[in-house]
């Protein structure tokens, strides 16, 4: 049921989530905001059950914040994306992790994206999704994305992401909240034309 | 009076002192100098051999200067054995970073957790501190080339150019007058071979008493950690040994 969709454009990184909690086919509640914008110029998104997605990314953010405190600068995307990976990992074989994310950031100007799965899978994309939505999203990325786009270009195809979920997913989320991460940090942007 | 606190490292002394610390300096002041002088094209370490004998397999034993990782590497001077341990240490701690960051580590983290390991030596376990002191030469995206000095206490400072070891304070104020901010790579090699040449006892340098290393970067933009050979010294100590013949005369 959940959505989480993430892909790279002209300087900057543009994410999506759904806003819903579900606790099996109940809605419990909306407007919830499952990307998290970290240290630096970072969105971490993320999607999972139970209290995993939150324990998880607090922890995250927590180590974070510590090694910024510790070494006066934040850590890149990469090495935050490696790090995610380890921690998933190293839980894997004894008490894993229920959490799907997506690492986007910028550094010194380059743009990147990271997925990473509840199996500590990681890999660096410039389009991926998570979710039974990303069945449809894939494919609309294959035909649709190009590098280099702008932001409004980007909106167009994220509106498209949002329509072909809602229109195919049985479980369709109502409402998505999309943001995006560029030189001048993470704000919430609309999809609103 | 004061043996009456020495004997055990982890208690001050009620003047405040922490002895074992202060003896552990004592026997690095007795040991082969090191140097060390940063420029903006790269990081020179120099350093005084010691051990010097025909029998010596050179090819095989270095006894000052070490790599940690791709990026940083180290001179000692102190009990080359209390050194090997922390060398070893060090280059754990990178390889851990890269393993869990995907990238090399911050040459100043590399410092800290080295200074971090010798402090812990002078306030818990009862085991006497190790007797050796760094100078860490090392590039990072952060901060550029950068050069370090730690010493037992766990203490570290980031210099410009420094020296530890036997007859340092002379070293320090060698450097003190001849260090300027824009000097270059190849100014520095000379400088750290003039202020080794005054330090050491003996009265003319030759390549098999120096080790000599510099980490700079390649036209790529790798960093590249170089130990000079003999044939790469010839020239610098040519130039050294005329100079003080020069400034004798």
């Amino acid at each position: 049921m959940d959505c989480l969709f993430g892909f790279v454009g002209d300087g900057f990184v543009m994410m999506g989530a759904d806003t819903s909690a579900c606790q099996s086919i109940i809605r419990v509640k909306q407007g919830i905001d499952k990307i998290l914008e970290t240290g630096g110029k970072k969105l971490m998104g993320a999607v999972g059950d139970g209290g995993d997605r939150v324990q998880f990314t607090e922890f995250i953010e927590a180590n974070m914040q510590l090694y910024s405190f510790r070494n006066g600068v934040p850590l890149s995307t990469n090495a935050t994306a490696k790090f995610i990976r380890g921690e998933l990992a190293t839980a894997l074989r004894k008490g894993p992790y229920n959490a799907n994310l997506l690492v986007g950031g910028l550094d010194a100007g380059e743009v990147s994206l990271y997925y990473i799965d509840y199996l500590a899978t990681l890999h660096k994309m410039n389009c991926a999704a998570h979710g039974y939505g990303a069945l449809f999203m894939y494919t609309l990325f294959d035909s649709e994305w190009k590098p280099g786009m702008s932001l409004e270009e980007a909106k167009v195809l994220a509106r498209k992401c949002i329509a072909e979920v809602k229109l195919r997913l049985v479980v369709a989320p109502p409402e998505f909240l999309v943001k995006i991460v560029d030189k001048d940090g993470c704000r919430v942007v609309s999809l609103e034309e | 009076m004061a043996r009456r606190y020495d004997s055990r490292t982890t208690i001050f002394s009620p003047e405040g002192r922490l002895y074992q610390v202060e003896y552990a300096m004592e026997a690095i002041s007795h040991a082969g100098a090191a140097v060390g002088v940063l420029s903006k094209e790269g990081v020179v370490l120099a350093a005084e051999k010691k051990i010097m004998s025909k029998l010596l397999e050179t090819s095989k034993t270095t006894e000052k200067m070490y790599k940690l990782d791709n990026h940083v590497a180290a001179a000692v001077a102190g009990i080359t054995a209390d050194a090997n341990i922390l060398i070893n240490n060090a280059r754990l701690s990178a390889q851990r970073y890269t393993f869990t960051y995907d990238e090399p580590i911050p040459v100043e983290q590399l410092v800290q957790h080295l200074c971090d390991t010798k402090q812990g030596y002078t306030q818990y376990g009862g085991l006497r501190p190790f007797g050796v002191s760094f100078l860490f030469a090392g590039w990072d995206e952060h901060y550029g080339f950068q050069l370090y000095q730690s010493d037992p206490s766990g203490n570290y400072g980031g210099w410009k150019a420094t020296a530890i070891g036997a007859n340092n304070q002379a070293a320090q104020s060698i450097l003190r007058q001849d260090y300027k901010e824009d000097i270059t790579l190849d100014e520095a090699l000379k400088l750290v071979i003039k202020v080794l040449s005054k330090t050491m006892d003996s009265t003319e340098l030759t390549a098999d008493k120096l080790e000599l290393t510099s980490v700079t970067k390649t036209e790529s933009g790798e960093v590249k950690y170089h130990v000079f050979t003999e044939k790469d010294m010839e020239p610098l100590l040519a130039f050294a040994n005329a100079a003080s013949q020069a400034s004798t005369e």
